[in-house]
């Protein structure tokens, strides 16, 4: 599958301060990918020139294997973290003055706002002005401004923050909507459940500089600290903690069962998971064994501490 | 369309359909001619009439003083002064004008006394004197033995006629046309810059706060959307200039008519005067004509569209910039004083040095910086400007203009996307060079 978003070495600098040093991405076509890093991590300075509104001072950015070019913004749809509409312009007008913008007819524009606003059930909003809107309608509109002229790239900067649950679950369908009809869609969040649940790629980015990039599950599989979660119900506790502990770390951990039994966390590094059960079966009698898996939000906390 | 034009239409549409907007274009000509009618009408009341006691102990000047509207004139030289002086303490006349018996002239002129409890205004002390003095004066040439007509018919009268060497006849007053033609249009400019510079200003703060900027310029370019905002702004500003004028001249036009009021006479001129004011007028109104047709109205006309053309997107994009480096209004007063500095100045210039002196040093000097040649230029042209001296402005006013609006949209395009703090001039220098 090819990427439809490459960027090469970027760097850039504000004064003294690099915001983006020498960072390289790339964005399979077709999928939704998480770029994660704490505040100030320089995501937005990435994603503002994705979108051109600053030049890198070095490195090139690629959209579907062509080098960035003004014309390009057509392709892209960006909602930014600050969300922001004219406050007293009407909804109508409005989301038809930001398509022209991005280049699409009058007529065409106005087709594609009926299809959203009848989509969205929010078809009675055309005559109100922004600041007759609650938050969450005027982010409805946000977002159909966004998706508005159909963009190959879909950037959404913390694109649940704002939402109540009922809408943020809307939202979230017709991400995966877009995503189904072939449009590519960068999530910038820190946000990490909705990370776990949409992302297929993820990027992580801290102090400047990339740490990590590839497919969800291999990161996570890298990540992996090969540890189980265990429930034995034994009579025999000493015995078993006495050889689990010859082979592997224990430790206590708890999680969620329905029987009365010994919840443990066992590493067990080099050795197969079968050697381990093998003693387990033998001191009783086995009611949880599942893998420990790391989750997005170990494996950022993990990166982004230790450097 | 295409996506400069997009943007100037919203931006001309956002500003003709504020409410704000369009109170001030329908009210504000209401107000000016409501505020002249008011005057007028003022003007022609009658103020209260205020009785002058005299007490004229030698007698020779009590018939002097005439009544006028504002004063009337009482002799009451047979009542003793100190009775009079307590009755300008019970507010019976407006003041006591005591003339003592007094044989020397000389040390009479000394001893006239004005007693009152309000302080005269000067030109009417000036008036009493002149009425005294007049009379003190003819008596002296009948003491002198003089013949007093024969003096009067001695007496010249000059009248020092206007001519330019090319033998045209020209009349008095015609620098005041040209003062007043070239200060309406330097005014006009500067009143415009501070005007709609300002709703730039406030429209690019009320983008940056509303936050929608971030996602306007994902699509076009800051120095078009820039520019978009001030040729748009500058479009409703000229509709809503177009309108006052012509409300403004329909008002005063129905206002004249219905009130009867002679806005532009002073109502104080007697018929005479009137009839022979209006003599001297028609008798030059020839002249004046001739005159006016002979200004530079073409070029005054070109070249008040140039200079505001270049003085308004010079300034306006200086607005921008500073409404793009600040979050809110009150920050941008600090970034102000720069811009409303040379304006004031121009004006000043415009009004002191041009009209004394058109082609002196200072406003030669003045009319070729480029941030005051708008308005001082377009003083002087209608004394005649040498067409190098123009072109050397506006050379100077484009190129300056071309360099402005780069720095600005330079500050504009960082600006836009820092919130949350005040700049300071060290910082938008750096920005510069981002």
């Amino acid at each position: 599958m090819s990427n439809i978003l490459e960027v090469k070495n970027v760097v850039k600098q504000y004064g003294d301060y690099t915001a983006l040093n020498n960072v390289s991405l790339q964005v399979p076509k077709g999928s939704i990918y998480g770029l994660l890093g704490p505040n100030g991590a320089g995501k937005t300075s990435l994603i503002r020139i994705i979108n051109q509104i600053t030049m890198p001072d070095s490195g090139t950015v690629f959209l579907d294997g062509e080098q960035l070019r003004p014309e390009h913004v057509q392709h892209i749809g960006y909602m930014p973290e600050e969300r922001g509409l004219y406050k007293t312009m009407k909804v109508g007008e409005q989301a038809l003055y930001l398509a022209q913008l991005k280049g699409l007819s009058k007529a065409e524009a106005k087709k594609q706002l009926d299809y959203w606003f009848d989509r969205l059930e929010i078809q009675g909003w055309w005559n109100k002005k922004i600041q007759e809107l609650s938050k969450g309608m005027a982010q409805k509109i946000q977002f159909v401004v966004t998706v508005l002229h159909k963009p190959k790239l879909l950037i959404f900067d913390e694109p649940f923050s704002g939402f109540d649950p009922v809408n943020a679950n809307l939202i979230k369908d017709e991400i995966l909507e877009l995503k189904k009809q072939g449009s590519t869609i960068i999530f910038s969040t820190h946000r990490m459940e909705s990370v776990e649940e949409l992302c297929d790629d993820i990027a992580l980015i801290h102090r400047s500089n990339k740490l990590i990039e590839g497919k969800l599950h291999d990161v996570k599989k890298e990540y992996r600290t090969n540890s189980f979660q265990v429930g034995i119900m034994t009579s025999n506790v000493e015995g078993l903690m006495y050889q689990l502990t010859q082979k592997f770390t224990v430790g206590q951990t708890s999680f969620k069962t329905l029987n009365d039994d010994l919840k443990l966390e066992v590493q067990i590094g080099d050795s197969s998971p079968n050697e381990l059960l093998n003693i387990l079966t033998q001191m009783g009698q086995v009611t949880h064994f599942v893998e420990k898996i790391p989750s997005v939000n170990d494996i950022f906390i993990q990166t982004v501490s230790d450097k | 369309m295409s996506v400069l034009s997009l943007i100037i239409k919203r931006e001309f549409v956002a500003k003709v359909r504020n409410k704000s907007f369009i109170v001030m274009t329908f009210l504000s000509p209401l107000l000016m001619v409501g505020l002249v009618a008011f005057v007028a009408y003022l003007s022609t009341m009658k103020s209260d009439v205020k009785e002058i006691a005299i007490h004229d102990e030698s007698n020779l000047f009590v018939k002097e003083f005439k009544n006028s509207d504002e004063y009337h004139y009482l002799d009451r030289s047979n009542v003793d002064l100190k009775v009079l002086k307590d009755s300008i303490m019970a507010e019976k006349y407006e003041a006591v004008l005591y003339i003592p018996k007094v044989d020397d002239n000389k040390e009479l002129s000394k001893k006239i006394q004005y007693i009152s409890n309000d302080s005269p205004s000067l030109s009417y002390i000036d008036d009493l004197e002149s009425i005294i003095a007049q009379k003190l004066t003819k008596s002296n040439f009948e003491k002198a033995n003089l013949d007093t007509l024969a003096i009067r018919n001695a007496e010249a009268q000059v009248d020092i006629s206007l001519a330019k060497a090319s033998g045209e006849e020209t009349v008095k007053g015609l620098n005041e046309i040209k003062i007043f033609i070239g200060a309406a249009f330097g005014y006009l400019i500067m009143m415009f810059i501070i005007i709609y510079g300002n709703m730039v200003m406030r429209s690019v703060i009320e983008e940056k706060t509303n936050r929608i900027i971030e996602i306007i310029i994902s699509s076009v370019k800051p120095f078009k959307l820039m520019l978009g905002k001030i040729i748009g702004t500058s479009l409703a500003g000229v509709l809503q200039f177009v309108i006052w004028a012509l409300l403004g001249g329909i008002l005063l036009f129905v206002a004249s008519v219905f009130l009867g009021i002679n806005i532009g006479t002073s109502p104080s001129m007697s018929p005479e005067m009137m009839a022979t004011a209006n003599e001297g007028i028609s008798g030059n109104m020839q002249l004046y004509v001739n005159e006016f047709r002979n200004l530079p109205i073409v070029t005054l006309l070109v070249s008040f569209i140039v200079y505001f053309i270049g003085g308004y997107f010079l300034y306006s994009s200086i607005y921008a910039a500073i409404g793009a480096a600040v979050d809110n209004e009150t920050d941008s007063q600090q970034f102000l004083l720069p811009i409303i500095l040379p304006l004031m100045l121009g004006v000043y210039v415009g009004f002191f040095s041009v009209l004394n002196d058109p082609h002196g040093t200072v406003a030669t000097v003045f009319s070729f910086i480029p941030l005051t040649s708008p308005i001082v230029m377009l003083m002087r042209i209608p004394f005649g400007v040498p067409w190098w001296q123009i072109v050397v402005s506006l050379v100077l006013l484009f190129g300056t203009f071309f360099l402005v609006v780069w720095f600005a949209s330079k500050i504009y395009r960082i600006g836009i996307l820092m919130y949350g703090k005040k700049p300071t001039w060290k910082e938008l220098y750096k920005w510069l060079k981002y």
